[in-house]
């Protein structure tokens, strides 16, 4: 039985990231709510939650793009800065491809990570044939299929070789196999030791990928653990609503409220 | 005045005949305004490009100003160069009055703005593309401007193409720094401001119609550029 | 990158290109009338000729060629307002003014003539029928050599016609051939200086009504930029060009000067003044 983030800190070993209080307010509405939670390195965490929950604002907020109105965001115990962000990557639901061709998107990137230019076309091949994309290297990037691009934007991420990578929901408007594809690139990543955060909406793909869990509602963490357990036995009322495809509304008789579709 | 297609004969034959002062002329045009034109782009690109691409306080004062300055009257641009490059204007002593110099800063200044402000909405656009990939990336503001640039320079052919038009079919302001001087200064424009001035209705629309013609080979030219490169670059 | 290339490469080329022809040239601040009658282009071809000197002619209206002038703009001036030019010297921006040619305005007007003006040798008569008719009227209004003589003229009747601009009296602050594009199109009356109408080529159905008023008369001065005030001027090479309009030479090519036979300009030149 593997531990949980908890144990781990108990046990003195420090978290990769820590969130501490989290607080976004924007236009007089209050998106994050006093989120605290641990990422464990070298792990798979699953961050998931119903649509508004704040899961992508998380990650952002982890990623040093948006910054917290309250609330600290740690790295390694110490506060993000530029230096942490360098050893972050980000993968967005929806691939942003520069308008050049695949090997120029890694070229790109490996350049803005400051990797030399004589190393940049090995370090970029490298990433593609992991991603089963070299082949494809001179294509323009843009013209390639949803989950070639997906895979692209994630080989783009790699190349830059992060301690971390965030993914949004990257496989929301792909088919199973191009799905299956992206799957097996970031269990690949995580074996190579990188610490895996995603978000995901789909519990089949929670379960294969996912080691530990965050579970969102309303903006405020309703329940965090092992993701085999938790998606099998939800302690909160909210995830056991979500599971069962029930909408959970804080402060009503939910039993109330089946839903539809989910 | 003679009928349209006289008139349209009459500048088929302008061209064919090849005239020794005509076809100096229009390399003169071509000349004044295509320098110009990358001149402009070479200031416009990249400060359209920042103003479009970053936050910064004052920001929407210099869109007005930017969008305003498009439409600058050629001849107040002609009258302020003259008196910059006049003898007794501060700039006198280099002697660019009625020369395709004056020409070319004048038509700069006049298409500048237009180039600025279509390039800021083209790289704005691009921008709320890019803005957080750039940001988890860390590219730094350089390197954004460049890239935003980069990938927006089929947009941005357009760009210089309305920068061409303007600048092409401009006369009020060369006419007042390049002084319409035969074999000096004269360009399609002034060239038919004068034929017009002289009576020669004619001549005057069929060297319109010329012109015409070179404004559509130059933007056809940039199409097919354009056409060639999106196949080998993107789609 | 093809595209970034060719596109250089099309600005490095014309960049390249090389931006003044010759060095032996002066600039002639000069009148409209004198570029539009074709007279220009035909005689200093000549002058260049013999003395290697390019003349580079800026055509504009008498009022605008004397204030570029002034701003030293210009090594020689070549215009036809003879109280400006001398008021030019005055001013110290001149060196001397020299008589070198004539011609004469003319009224033109539609073949209805609705003024009844045709035939008349009187201009202030003339101008007199045109204001009681209440008949179009077109002005330069650009303050050149010709606005300026019609202004004299209007004086003369005892009327300002300013005062009911935009009726019957269009300024059209145009050069001497758009203001007779203009005119004729609407049926105006027109002063003109007889050379930009002999060689205008689009007259339309109007004729030369009145003519022959000493009062029409119209003369044209030379004056070579004073170096004193402008002291980048070529001084040298518009005397040249001056000594050269005066003499013999240059009063035979401006009277051989013609358009459908007729003699365009009447050279009077005279070194005393």
């Amino acid at each position: 039985m593997p531990e949980t983030v908890a144990d781990l800190v108990e046990d003195g070993v420090l978290p990769l990231m820590q969130a501490n209080g989290l607080v976004f307010e924007t236009g007089g509405g209050r998106l994050v709510d006093g989120l605290s939670f641990h990422i464990a390195e070298g792990r798979r965490t699953v961050v998931m939650g119903p649509n508004g929950a704040g899961k992508s604002l998380t990650l952002r907020l982890l990623h040093g793009l948006v910054q917290p109105t309250a609330g600290d965001v740690l790295w390694r115990g110490r506060p993000l800065d530029a230096a942490a962000r360098a050893n972050q990557a980000m993968v967005f639901q929806r691939p942003v491809l520069l308008r050049r061709s695949v090997l120029a998107n890694m070229r790109f990137a490996l350049a803005a990570a400051g990797v030399p230019r004589r190393d940049r076309s090995a370090r970029a091949l490298e990433a593609l044939s992991q991603a089963r994309l070299e082949t494809l290297a001179h294509r323009p990037a843009r013209v390639l299929s949803g989950g070639e691009q997906q895979r692209l934007a994630i080989a783009r991420a790699l190349g830059c070789r992060p301690q971390l990578l965030f993914l949004d929901e990257p496989t929301a408007s792909l088919d199973p196999a191009a799905t299956k594809a992206v799957e097996d690139l970031i269990l690949t990543a995580s074996d190579e030791g990188i610490t895996v955060v995603m978000v995901t909406h789909d519990t089949g793909q929670a379960r294969r990928l996912g080691q530990d869990l965050i579970f969102l509602h309303a903006g405020r963490v309703a329940e965090t653990g092992l993701a085999a357990e938790r998606l099998n036995q939800p302690h909160s009322p909210q995830l056991a609503a979500w599971l069962a495809g029930r909408l959970w509304l804080d402060g009503s008789d939910n039993t109330a409220h089946e839903a539809s579709a989910r | 005045m003679g009928d349209f297609w006289q008139i349209l004969g009459e500048s088929f034959r302008l061209i064919w005949a090849g005239d020794g002062d005509l076809m100096a002329i229009i390399l003169l045009s071509l000349r004044v305004t295509l320098t110009a034109v990358f001149l402009s782009c070479l200031i416009g690109l990249p400060l359209g490009a920042a103003v479009g691409a970053f936050r910064f306080p004052g920001r929407a004062l210099v869109n007005v100003v930017l969008n305003a300055l498009m439409g600058l009257p050629p001849v107040v641009v002609g009258l302020v160069v003259y008196l910059m490059l006049s003898a007794s204007g501060p700039l006198g002593p280099l002697q660019w009055l009625y020369t395709p110099t004056a020409m070319i800063i004048a038509q700069t200044v006049l298409v500048t703005p237009i180039v600025a402000a279509l390039t800021r909405q083209v790289i704005e656009d691009l921008n709320t593309e890019y803005a957080e990939q750039f940001a988890s990336m860390g590219v730094g503001p350089i390197a954004r401007v460049y890239a935003l640039l980069w990938d927006g320079r089929f947009s941005l052919l357009t760009v210089a193409l309305a920068g061409f038009g303007r600048a092409v079919a401009e006369v009020g302001a060369v006419l007042i720094v390049g002084g319409n001087i035969n074999h000096v200064t004269r360009v399609m424009t002034t060239t038919i401001a004068l034929e017009t001035s002289r009576g020669n209705l004619q001549l005057a629309l069929a060297l319109g119609v010329v012109l015409l013609v070179i404004a559509l080979v130059v933007n056809a030219i940039v199409m097919a550029l354009r056409a060639s490169a999106v196949r080998s670059a993107y789609a | 990158m093809m595209l970034r290339r060719s596109f250089l490469a099309l600005g490095i080329a014309s960049m390249a290109a090389p931006l003044l022809a010759r060095d032996r040239f002066i600039i002639m601040q000069s009148t409209t009338s004198t570029q539009n009658s074709g007279l220009l282009s035909a005689i200093l071809p000549q002058f260049t000729a013999k003395t290697g000197i390019e003349v580079r002619v800026v055509a504009v209206g008498t009022g605008q060629a004397l204030r570029n002038a002034a701003n030293g703009d210009g090594d020689v001036l070549f215009v036809h307002d003879r109280a400006a030019e001398e008021a030019f010297l005055a001013d110290g921006h001149g060196l001397a003014r020299h008589d070198v040619m004539y011609n004469d305005f003319v009224i033109v007007g539609p073949p209805q003539d609705p003024a009844g003006t045709r035939g008349l040798n009187n201009a202030v008569a003339a101008f007199t029928r045109i204001a009681e008719a209440g008949a179009l009227f077109a002005s330069r209004g650009d303050d050149s050599g010709t606005h300026k003589a019609e202004m004299r003229l209007w004086q003369d009747v005892g009327f300002n016609p300013t005062t009911v601009s935009g009726t019957w009296y269009r300024e059209m602050g145009q050069g001497m051939g758009a203001t007779l594009n203009a005119g004729i199109a609407m049926g105006a009356y027109v002063l003109t200086d007889r050379a930009t109408w002999i060689a205008f080529r689009n007259k339309g159905q109007h004729q030369i009504l009145v003519q022959g008023d000493p009062r029409l008369f119209n003369q044209y001065g030379i004056i070579a930029v004073s170096p004193e005030s402008h002291p980048h001027v070529r001084a040298d090479m518009a005397q040249e060009l001056i000594d050269w309009l005066l003499s013999a030479d240059g009063q035979a090519a401006i009277a051989a000067y013609k358009i459908d036979g007729q003699q365009l300009f009447f050279p009077n030149a005279s070194r005393d003044n």
